[in-house]
């Protein structure tokens, strides 16, 4: 396709781009039209639309989700942060405009309708977010005299801040716990590791002690008779039914009964319709990209690559596991879309440009010296490419 | 090392490269045991029996719940579920409306055209066109091929015996939740909590025992019915109690309606006569009467001048067919006096009967398990004459159920013991029971009832070998406010065997008529008395009460020494 001594933008991002990942990633957008196809009809159905209403949709964003991943994946570190810089301030203000007119959906108030599109700016500002935070650290690091980590804790708190009056309580705890993975992946001390593990705990309790709606969800997991846990149940009982090799496309009965079938609970109708197999071979893939994505960390030198990387890949990678874990009711249940799977045109965009940094970041190129804080680290050699 | 530089080591970031590469591997590890965990429960899924999970309610069975058997004491179903189809509409489905209409009426005829297309019609996209339609009817419209048109099977209530116990169950809502009698007390008091919980709902719950003896019921309800048409009655009530227990064998309300059907539930006359309806009982009355005089110390030899009637208020009152003498007080029990009665009362003292009659209940709403009862019309107002009226059952109005909780007081040592529906032991009784007569006045009223059936005015009510006891009661009834003498409540509290009393038996009708058989009369003595005695003796040999035949020719039973 592209001779490797071709210096055109394509041919040099062909050749340096981690191929593998790429390959895995569009698979998995392609296999989430598939089980589109399983689970939206009978969504559609009860909306009183085309039954493939949402499939069309999912065809329809998976278009602009590759051309972001692919373009997203061009884009120097200088431009990723610029990008970051934009997508979080823009983000941040749909945020507030969606508290004061946002659509409220099941007691939340999470989306923005702009133009019939319904947009969850949260979505965007994760990834974002993250960059931010990762570029903080990284330059905490080299230049230990700039507030960085002040101003990561301030992002945080800024984020967090419009998350919990949605109230999202699945996307808070997600965006905590990346945040303390690159505190960690950072090296900070263990003594604020543990003090920031405690206040995290002690915020945990008192969530649970303040906020009725969090009580109600935690209970309910501890107590399935104590109240309505019907989602997760009838998600359960999906893998049970399917058994190892599921009941046939097509055939499933749970997604009938499912009001998320399409989107939190789309993993549950795999179950049922393709079996255990192809489930496992689908957290093989998240475990697949969660370990490609962090070899690709540890080979980095420069801190801000690393970090972000990990940031990014953590973020994906603790959002399936916590999806798959509500499906089989191994967690309580929350608000949380199966990465590149489920439907939901913000969360396949967030996620193409959270991919396509980590693409962009993982390109071959000529390495940055190992991190040493001094006058002579050749840093311009990282930061600014050919 | 020491600590302080071992904590100033654990506050240093983690410069080192080695460290930072060792954290990465760390959390890479940390994501391998979660995926794995999420395989391994993946697996765990897929190998678990599928009937293992918790089976989902089909659409017929979310609307109409199962409900538990109910058996009677000797378990005989009286109460039970069976799967029937209900004929459904996803009106967005519908092709040719006016077809569908016509072509669904040609096998459910009855269904109105208009309200059919109302309910087709309108924005939702699932209506019923009927519920519980038969499995004849599910083919047909089967066989039809409208789309859009669908069947659910759903739990319908059935009662193999129809109306013979239909006041005592009570009946079902479409939705199969209890609206009448002791389905809706067991809907009331767990089914229904069971079912908001989501639990319960598919497999039926374990059957429910109640205290009826439906062949028992059946009895009772025969002859009660024979009774009623033999003497033209408008009505009838009917009750066997175990009076140790306070269980209910048998409890008839005529005329009753088939429960199958809740709509005839409603009619004025279906009411439950025995719970819910309030009777001046009359005569009946003078048991507790003749019971508080016994019980306030007067003793079977004292006497009370019934030679002119009594006066208070403007009002005289007297006897029917009195004697006109001094009565000895088993002759005011026999001869049914009212002014041995009104004496009796004024001579006990009106706080003291008031304080006996509350003690025994009748001024309080009685509830059993029974959703319907009612309260006791008291007077508000007891002057002398209220005190005398009451003495012979007029101006106090109770439920036949009083009255047979009290009765069964009177001869069962003078114990109070709720009336159940709900099977009890006796040592269960004992617990709840209270002594609300000395059991010197239970035994005396004994032989005073068998005294009266023996020798007295209730003689018809008797049944050979089964000792029965009892008091008859005819009440004028009230007829815009005024007794007018067109009408009577007739009624017999009986009791047998009244040597060692084991049921009480209350009978009554409702404007028995006078037959040249019964010489003109329509008092109890002639219609409610017989009818008891006939009810004994087809539920005593069910009930395993042995007849003794050589008690029977005391007409007096003297043996018994007071």
């Amino acid at each position: 396709m592209f001779s490797r001594t071709d210096r055109g933008l394509l041919s040099e991002w062909w050749w340096t781009v981690d191929r593998v990942l790429l390959g895995t990633l569009i698979a998995l957008l392609l296999g989430g039209l598939v089980l589109s196809l399983a689970g939206s009809p009978p969504v559609a159905q009860r909306l009183g639309v085309d039954s493939f209403h949402f499939v069309k949709r999912h065809a329809l964003f998976l278009l602009p989700a590759l051309a972001v991943l692919i373009g997203v994946s061009l884009m120097s570190e200088r431009q990723i942060r610029r990008s970051a810089l934009m997508v979080f301030a823009l983000g941040i203000g749909l945020m507030v405009l969606t508290l004061l007119i946002g659509t409220e959906v099941k007691g939340a108030r999470r989306w923005l309708t702009i133009g019939g599109f319904a947009i969850q700016a949260s979505e965007f500002v994760k990834p974002a977010f993250v960059v931010l935070v990762a570029w903080l650290f990284s330059e905490r690091i080299r230049r230990p005299d700039m507030p960085g980590n002040l101003l990561a804790v301030l992002l945080l708190g800024l984020f967090i801040g419009l998350l919990v009056p949605q109230p999202d309580f699945g996307q808070t705890l997600l965006v905590l716990l990346v945040w303390g993975a690159l505190f960690f992946a950072a090296g900070m001390s263990w003594f604020w590791i543990a003090l920031l593990g405690g206040t995290g705990v002690v915020g945990l309790v008192g969530a649970y002690a303040m906020v009725p709606h969090v009580r109600l969800r935690i209970d309910r997991f501890l107590d399935p008779s104590a109240g309505d846990t019907y989602q997760v149940d009838v998600a359960t009982d999906a893998f049970v039914r399917g058994g190892w090799i599921g009941r046939g496309p097509g055939e499933g009965t749970v997604k009938l009964s499912l009001p998320d079938s399409h989107t939190d609970f789309i993993f549950a109708v795999a179950g049922e319709e393709f079996g255990a197999v192809v489930c496992m071979l689908l957290v093989a893939v998240f475990g697949f990209i969660v370990l490609r994505g962090l070899t690709h960390a540890l080979r980095r030198h420069d801190p801000f690559a690393r970090l972000a990387v990990t940031g990014l890949i953590v973020l994906v990678g603790l959002q399936a596991a916590i999806n798959m874990s509500v499906n089989l009711s191994l967690l309580p249940a929350k608000g949380m879309t199966l990465p590149f799977l489920s439907y939901g045109g913000s969360s396949l965009l967030s996620l193409a440009y959270a991919m396509g940094i980590v693409l962009a970041l993982t390109r071959r190129r000529p390495q940055a010296s190992p991190v040493v804080v001094g006058p002579l680290t050749p840093r311009a050699a990282a930061t600014s490419g050919p | 090392m020491t600590v302080m530089t071992r904590i100033a080591s654990l506050l240093k970031p983690a410069d080192g490269e080695g460290q930072m590469r060792a954290r990465l591997i760390f959390a890479m590890a940390v994501f391998m045991v979660v995926y794995g965990a999420i395989g391994v429960r993946l697996a765990l899924l897929a190998t678990m029996p599928e009937d293992e999970i918790v089976r989902r309610l089909g659409p017929g069975e979310e609307v109409s719940h199962a409900r538990p058997d109910l058996l009677d004491r000797a378990g005989t179903v009286l109460a039970t579920d069976i799967w029937v189809p209900s004929v459904y509409a996803e009106p967005h489905r519908l092709v040719d409306l006016d077809e569908a209409i016509e072509e669904i009426r040609s096998v459910i005829p009855e269904l109105d055209a208009g309200k059919l297309r109302k309910r087709l019609t309108n924005e939702r996209r699932f209506a019923w066109v009927k519920r519980e339609i038969t499995p004849r009817q599910r083919e047909a419209l089967h066989r039809l091929g409208l789309p859009g048109i669908g069947f659910v099977e759903e739990n319908q209530r059935f009662y193999p015996a129809r109306q013979i116990a239909s006041h005592v169950l009570g009946h079902v809502n479409i939705d199969n939740q209890g609206i009448a009698g002791l389905e809706r007390h067991i809907d009331d008091s767990w089914l229904g909590a069971l079912h908001a919980a989501g639990l319960a709902r598919t497999d039926p719950p374990d059957p429910v025992q109640v205290t009826i003896d439906l062949r028992v019921q059946h009895a009772v309800r025969d002859e009660l019915v024979s009774a009623i048409d033999r003497f033209d009655a408008i009505a009838g009530a009917g009750v066997v109690l175990d009076v140790h227990s306070g269980e209910v064998i048998s409890m008839v309300s005529l005329p009753d309606y088939d429960p199958h059907d809740p709509r005839e539930a409603l009619e004025d006359d279906k009411i439950n006569r025995v719970t819910t309806g309030t009777y001046e009982l009359g005569s009946t009355f003078k048991a507790f009467t003749v019971a508080m005089a016994l019980d306030a110390g007067r003793g079977l030899n004292s006497t009370y001048d019934a030679s002119a009637p009594v006066r208070s208020g403007g009002f005289a009152i007297n006897d029917f067919r009195g004697k006109g003498r001094v009565l000895t007080l088993p002759e005011v029990f026999i001869y049914s006096s009212n002014i041995g009665t009104s004496r009796m009362a004024l001579d006990v003292g009106i706080d003291n009967q008031r304080a006996f009659l509350r003690n025994l209940g009748f001024f309080e709403r009685l509830t059993t398990e029974l959703p319907e009862s009612s309260r006791p019309i008291v007077p508000t107002r007891w002057p002398e004459l209220t005190a005398m009226t009451v003495s012979f059952g007029h101006g106090l109005s109770v439920s036949p159920m009083h009255a047979v909780m009290a009765g069964a007081a009177l001869v069962n040592g003078g114990k109070l013991i709720p009336p159940t529906f709900f099977p009890r032991s006796r040592a269960e009784a004992q617990e709840l029971a209270r002594q609300v007569i000395k059991p010197e006045t239970s035994d005396k009223m004994r032989y005073l009832m068998r005294l009266n059936v023996a020798d007295g005015t209730s003689r018809q009510a008797d049944a050979p070998g089964y000792r029965v006891g009892g008091k008859t009661g005819t009440a004028e009834k009230v007829v815009g406010g005024r007794y007018t003498g067109q009408s009577v409540l007739t009624s017999f509290l009986g009791v047998f065997p009244t040597d060692d009393p084991q049921y009480l038996v209350l009978v009554m009708l409702d404007e028995p008529k006078a037959l040249p058989e019964t010489h003109g009369f329509r008092t109890a003595g002639w219609n409610a008395a017989p009818t008891t005695s006939k009810i004994v003796k087809r539920i005593a040999p069910i009930l395993g009460v042995r007849p003794q035949f050589e008690l029977d020719g005391m007409t007096r039973p003297l043996q018994v020494s007071y």
